[in-house]
Order: C-alpha cells, then structure tokens, then sequence
C-alpha cells in the first residue's frame, strides 16, 4: 500500500536529516550572492580590525606583544556569530516560506530537524568564516592557524555556543512568531560586551566578571589570549568553555523542542510565514 | 490493524484555544478504501479536525486513531504512510519543484524518487515547468505540484484541504480522476475538506457535515440529498448552513 520504509532505525534518521539539509543546499547552489554575503562580513570584519591592529601595534606595547590579537577576536567572534545566524536562518526559512506544515506532518523527528539546523549552520560557519581566515594571512600576516591544535577546541566551542543562542532564538520566534524574527540578529550582541572578545575579563567590574565567567565565550577568548601572549594552552578555560556550552546547548536545545509541542497544543504549526 | 477496521476513529474529540471551542466533542470513522469529505461553513472546525488527524495539533480530550495507532502518542509510526496537501501551505519558493520534491522524497523514505517524481509529473502534467521555481507558479500549478508532493509516497491515508483549489474546470476534472483511480488502485483512503459541491458529489462515498464544531450530519452524498429533498450537495449545505430543517423526519444524526 505504501512505498515509503517505515522510518525508524539511524539509516532512516540520517536520510532525514540529508534531506533537510539538501534542501538548504539547494538554495545555497541556486544563489551566489547568499553564498558571497556569508563571506562579506567576515572579510570586512577582518580587514577593519586588520588596519586597526597594526594602527594600536604601533601605539601599544600589549598589542605589539602579539599583532594578531584583535583579527584572531574578530575572526572567533564570527565564528560564534554565523553559527548563531546558522541555526536561526535555517529556522526562518522554514518560517518565510511557509512551509512548517509540510515539515510537521512529515516522517521528520524534531531532534532530526535540529540536527540538519545545526549541520547547517556548522556549513554556513566554514563558508563564512574560511576565506577571512585565510585572507588574513597575506594583508595581516597573521594566520589564526598559528593557534595549532587549541583552534579546533576553540572554534567547536563558539560554534557550539552560537548553535544555543541560534536554538533559543528559534523557539522564541516559533512561540511568538515573524515579529520576533530580527532577534535572530541582536541577541547574539547581547552577549558581545561579556563575552571578553577584545579585552579581559579583568577589565570589567566585579558583578560582571561574575556575568562574563557565566558565559562560555569568555573562557574562549581568555584562552586565545593566553596562547597568543605566550602563556600556553589553559586548559581549565577549555574544560570551563565545554562545560558551560553542554549545559547551554541542552537547555536551549530542550526549550525548542518544548516549544515545538506547545506550537502542537497551540496551532502555530499551520498559520504561519509573511 | 486488520483490513477491514477503520482508517481513521475519532473518539469524542474536543480542542479548545483557551475559552473558544473549535471542535466539540466529534466522533466519526473513516472506512479502508474509503472517499469522505469534511463539509462545512468557515470556522465549522474543517481545519482543526484535519489538523487534529495529521499530527500538527493537540486535541484537549478525546481519541484519535490513524491507521490503527493512536496520533497523539505514536504519530511517527504513522506519518510515513499518510500525507496531506493544501493551498494554504506553500512548499519552498526558491526550489525548484524538482528539488522540492527531491526533498520530501527524501524525508519520506522514497525508494527510487526520481522515477516517482517523473511518473507524477506525467501523470499531473507538470514535466514541462520542473525545473522552475516553485514560487513562480501559478496558483494552479502550485496545487498540481502540492498535490505530487502529497502523493510521493504512495499513502495509505490522504489528506487533502481543497484540493482542486485554483484549478482550471479540465485541470481539476483531471485531478478528481486521477485522485478516484489512485484510491480505486491503492486501497488508500482519502478525506477532503472541500467547498465544491459538485466535486464532493462526485468524488466521495461519504460525507461530514460540521458546523459549530460538530459534526452535525453525516451520510453517502446520495442519502443526504434525499434525506433534505434536495438535488444537490449544495442545496444540502445551505439548509444546514442556513439552520433548515431536514425534509425528511426520523433521519439519522451522525
């Protein structure tokens, strides 16, 4: 009576999750200047703060400790940015085009839906944030590769903190709608003046130290610093980073599939797009 | 599931959005094989029942059972073998309709799809616009497209929201056949929410009246017409729309 496999197993699963996946390659293939917009503000990005490096270089003796301090910030920041965006474009695509009902009522689980938001958004991180990195190596001189092995670390745990932001984004906008839908792109700058990017924790008052060490981005940031002024890889803020980023990722993770029953229970699932 | 139980039984189902009450305390049964059609006014409940069936909505009492499993708590083993269209879900508009229905082949689990795909756009008649944008179709062509996606995957339960909507007279006498065979040669049942009288009459062997939530009437579309003394489905719903008596004493509730 019917063609389709039942639909159970990892096998079933995974072509699930390809398949939603495909569906945002698709519209990546079809358009090169989406693809070129993810890379455009990274690059821009770098160049700014690349001039404004090497102007402090020259003005500063911490910055001329280690001239790529600033472009390795700018350039981990989009990291945690496009992952952020990643998750919530996919999300609002879905939205826009009005095609949630589709996706309910198919054999899709709510965590395979996940899973390809986040496959996604790991896609648009690299294409987004590669050709900064690597263009940064003949304006600047400075390779963010330098940082070694402490990289991958650091860049899994920003991605991974931009995909909790991106999931709590999506279950606001799922809840309460398009209105919400520029969320997607300030919340993220919420977390920009704790987040240590540029400057140390120790900068910033008491009560927000406390703030900033609540938040995995911190721990990053002051990792990368000590690697770049020569104190090695602190491992404690790697551990401090992962440890904050599973607790952040499961409770956001768990608030958007929540938040997909309630849209159940509510009727948000059919009347929805622009 | 033996293949003589119903499709779909719903149980004194009642959904409410805080005090308004959509759907109050409905009960029916859709047969194996079976065409019905869920008739009624805006805001009679069309919607939120099918919703209720397909998963995308919670009902705040009662029981649903699709294809022998309940869809409240086991809705996953049933939406590989159901689908739905509607007119008022788009699928996206950037893709292509073969990419589109790439993607869904995909999530459905569509052994061989693009041979599916290809047999559906002969048998639709939409090879020639395949390779377009979804989101430049015309309205007409948007529902020949929904409807391939909802057919993908050979379902043993269709679930269609009028499904001939902005469809051209031959278009959409094409699409009743095609739907018609489709049933005859599957064994899949069908349920439709449709305004067009004159399709329900020809396309389905059972009818639910809604109104206010309720099912207020149900029958084959030849004893409802009989039952009101009337000579269409259209007249049937008027008088059912318009509070009406039935002409006929001592027929059958639902």
């Amino acid at each position: 009576m019917t063609e389709a496999i039942v639909g159970m197993g990892p096998a079933a699963s995974l072509r699930r999750i390809g398949a939603l996946v495909l569906r945002h390659l698709y519209i990546l293939r079809g358009s090169w200047p989406r693809v070129l917009e993810m890379a455009y503000w990274p690059t821009l990005n770098m160049v700014v703060w690349g001039f404004t490096s090497r102007f402090f270089a020259h003005h500063s003796a911490l910055i001329a400790q280690a001239a790529g301090v600033l472009i390795g910030a700018v350039i981990l920041w989009d990291v945690m940015f496009r992952g952020n965006l990643g998750v919530a474009l996919s999300f609002l695509e879905e939205m826009w085009s009005r095609n949630l009902g589709h996706l309910a009522v198919s054999p899709l689980r709510p965590w395979e839906w996940v899973a390809a938001m986040l496959t996604m958004s790991f896609i648009r991180t690299v294409i987004g944030v590669i050709p900064a990195a690597l263009l940064a190596i003949p304006f600047y001189h400075y390779s963010i590769f330098s940082l070694g092995p402490a990289l991958l670390a650091f860049w899994a745990n920003l991605l991974v903190t931009g995909w909790a932001v991106g999931l709590g984004v999506s279950a606001l906008v799922l809840r309460f709608g398009l209105g919400a839908e520029s969320l997607a792109w300030v919340v993220v700058f919420a977390i920009a003046p704790v987040a240590a990017v540029y400057y140390p924790v120790s900068v910033m008052p008491g009560w927000l130290q406390a703030v900033a060490w609540s938040l995995p981005p911190a721990y990053v940031f002051e990792g990368m610093r000590s690697i770049m002024f020569g104190h090695g890889v602190r491992l404690d803020l790697l551990a401090g980073a992962t440890a904050l980023n599973l607790v952040y990722l499961t409770v956001t993770g768990a608030l958007f599939l929540r938040t997909v029953h309630i849209a159940r229970r509510r009727g948000l699932l059919l009347n929805v797009g622009e | 599931m033996t293949r003589s139980d119903p499709v779909v039984e719903v149980v004194d189902v009642v959904k409410a959005f805080g005090p308004i009450i959509a759907v109050d305390g409905v009960s029916f049964t859709v047969g194996p094989g079976s065409i019905t059609a869920i008739l009624g006014g805006n805001g009679a409940g069309k919607t939120t029942t099918l919703s209720m069936l397909l998963g995308l909505l919670l009902p705040t009492s009662g029981q649903i059972r699709v294809l022998g499993e309940d869809m409240v708590h086991h809705r996953y083993r049933v939406l590989p073998r159901l689908n739905f269209s509607s007119p008022y879900v788009d699928l996206p508009h950037r893709l292509t309709v073969r990419q589109n229905l790439s993607v869904y082949a995909g999530l459905y689990g569509v052994t061989d799809h693009k041979r599916r795909i290809a047999e559906l756009a002969e048998d639709l008649d939409f090879v020639s616009f395949l390779d377009r944008p979804t989101g430049r179709l015309s309205a007409g062509q948007k529902t020949r497209v929904a409807l391939a996606k909802s057919l993908l995957n050979r379902p043993a339960l269709l679930l269609l929201d009028e499904p001939t909507a902005s469809l051209d007279p031959d278009t959409a006498d094409v699409i009743r056949t095609y739907l018609a065979d489709y049933g005859r040669a599957t064994g899949a049942s069908i349920l439709l929410a449709s305004h067009n009288m004159a399709e329900v009459e020809r396309l389905c062997d059972h009818v639910l009246m809604m109104k206010g939530g309720r099912v207020v009437d149900a029958g084959a579309p030849t004893a409802l017409t009989g039952r009101y003394g009337r000579a269409t489905m259209e007249e049937v719903f008027l008088d059912i729309a318009r509070n009406r008596a039935r002409a006929a004493d001592g027929a059958d509730g639902p």
